[in-house]
């Protein structure tokens, strides 16, 4: 939304952000793409059209992708987001998206990979095609992101997405709702 | 007042600039609207279940696969993990996934206010380019879908396989009595009983194609023309009969 909303009509929101609870004042329909960049000083999700058509403002919300773009700051109440900053750059699909040529300019980076990470262990090429459908890239031709998807499958550590906790399995499920 | 639910259609409206609306009526916690189950022989879908929620449903899976299919086209899995049927049905584009199919399926649509509950044919719930016979104060709180007596058909046809709003869009059911409805190709949803019946009474291919183009009002937009819509419907009437026989 362009327009700024009034001071008065803003409410207070809780959820927990990378693994964080945090408590933040905005108006409901703000859009948790905004509220992510602008409050929470997380420029990793990136806006790309504005329309959910491009998937670059992917977070996990739940576990389950969604566009930020779309999505009103009330609607993650209660919930768990996770952007791109919860994997601290260490995470496989990170360095598999670095070293097999995944990405170019980066713009479309932070999306594919949370969309990545919410696809789960070792998906197939065909299971990584629809994931990422919702996730345009003008730089790669997209091989050298699903060469990364693959590599980053090869057995290694599981991490976990949450800043701070023990190496565990990966909680990014694709229709994986995190419970705790 | 605006109800929302996942939100997957309004910001593209709000982002782009379209006025600002001061009351919205957020219905996304509400999980008395989610929900699917199957009782009697009708298959009940609560207004706010998502399109992934269809997608791993097992009953949608076996007693609405079409509806499957439509869920798995639309959009992509961001979309699919927000967008619902309820939003779907309310939103009323001419282009909605999965309107054909519940057309095709007659379904009908649940509405509730504060004077009760009124149920609505999807058939007889568009008058015209999105809008119906919901009144200012109803909600739509779920969609019921009796049981399907034949094999079902979903294409749809657009620029690519994910994110595209279609070109043409079809849904239908292959029975003595076939079902077959349409999007993309008039003002609403469209059934097309002419054609439905010439199947039912053994008309030939070409003959019920030409009815099928009686029964359809395609425009030239941004995404297609009317000829090409044309053709296709024709083309697609004939993939569903040689494919559900």
């Amino acid at each position: 939304m362009k327009k700024q909303p009034a001071k008065k009509a803003a409410t207070t929101i809780t959820f927990v952000l990378n693994g964080k609870r945090v408590a933040l004042r905005a108006h409901p329909m703000r859009r948790l793409l905004d509220v992510l960049r602008e409050d929470c000083h997380l420029t990793g999700t990136k806006e790309g059209c504005g329309e959910g058509e491009c998937g670059a403002c992917t977070v996990l919300v739940d576990g389950q992708a969604v566009n930020a773009c779309l999505v009103p700051v009330t609607h993650v109440e209660g919930a768990r987001v996770s952007t791109i900053e919860a994997l601290n750059g260490r995470h496989p699909l990170q360095r598999a998206f670095v070293e097999h040529g995944g990405t170019q300019c980066g713009i479309c980076t932070p999306g594919m990979v949370m969309a990545a990470v919410a696809l789960g262990p070792r998906p197939t090429r065909t299971q990584a095609r629809i994931g990422l459908a919702g996730n345009l890239c003008r730089c790669t031709g997209y091989e050298g992101i699903y060469r990364a998807i693959k590599a980053a499958g090869k057995p290694v550590a599981k991490r976990s997405l949450e800043p701070g906790r023990q190496p565990g399995a990966d909680r990014g499920g694709q229709r994986g709702r995190n419970k705790t | 007042m605006v109800p929302l639910a996942g939100c997957t259609d309004i910001y593209v409206g709000l982002n782009a600039g379209a006025p600002v609306h001061t009351r919205y009526l957020d219905l996304w916690r509400l999980d008395e609207l989610r929900g699917i189950h199957r009782a009697h022989d009708v298959l009940r879908i609560g207004a706010l279940t998502t399109y992934t929620d269809i997608i791993a449903s097992r009953l949608v899976g076996r007693h609405l696969p079409m509806l499957v299919a439509a869920a798995h086209e639309i959009g992509a899995v961001q979309v699919q993990n927000r967008g619902t049927i309820g939003g779907n049905i309310a939103n009323g584009s001419p282009a909605g996934d999965t309107l054909p199919v519940l057309a095709a399926a007659d379904a009908i649509v649940e509405l509730q206010s504060r004077d009760g509950v009124r149920k609505v044919r999807v058939t007889d719930f568009f008058t015209g380019y999105r809008t119906s016979v919901m009144r200012g104060d109803e909600l739509i709180t779920a969609v019921e879908i009796p049981a399907v007596d034949g094999m079902q058909f979903f294409r749809k046809v657009g620029t690519r396989a994910a994110q595209s709003i279609s070109k043409v869009v079809v849904a239908g059911v292959r029975a003595a009595q076939p079902r077959v409805s349409f999007g993309s190709v008039a003002p609403t949803v469209v059934r097309v009983p002419l054609t439905e019946r010439a199947l039912a009474n053994g008309a030939s291919m070409s003959e019920a194609q030409r009815i099928l183009q009686t029964e359809i009002a395609p425009i030239d937009d941004i995404r297609s023309t009317a000829a090409y819509r044309r053709r296709v419907a024709a083309g697609l009437l004939a993939q569903f009969w040689s494919s559900t026989s």
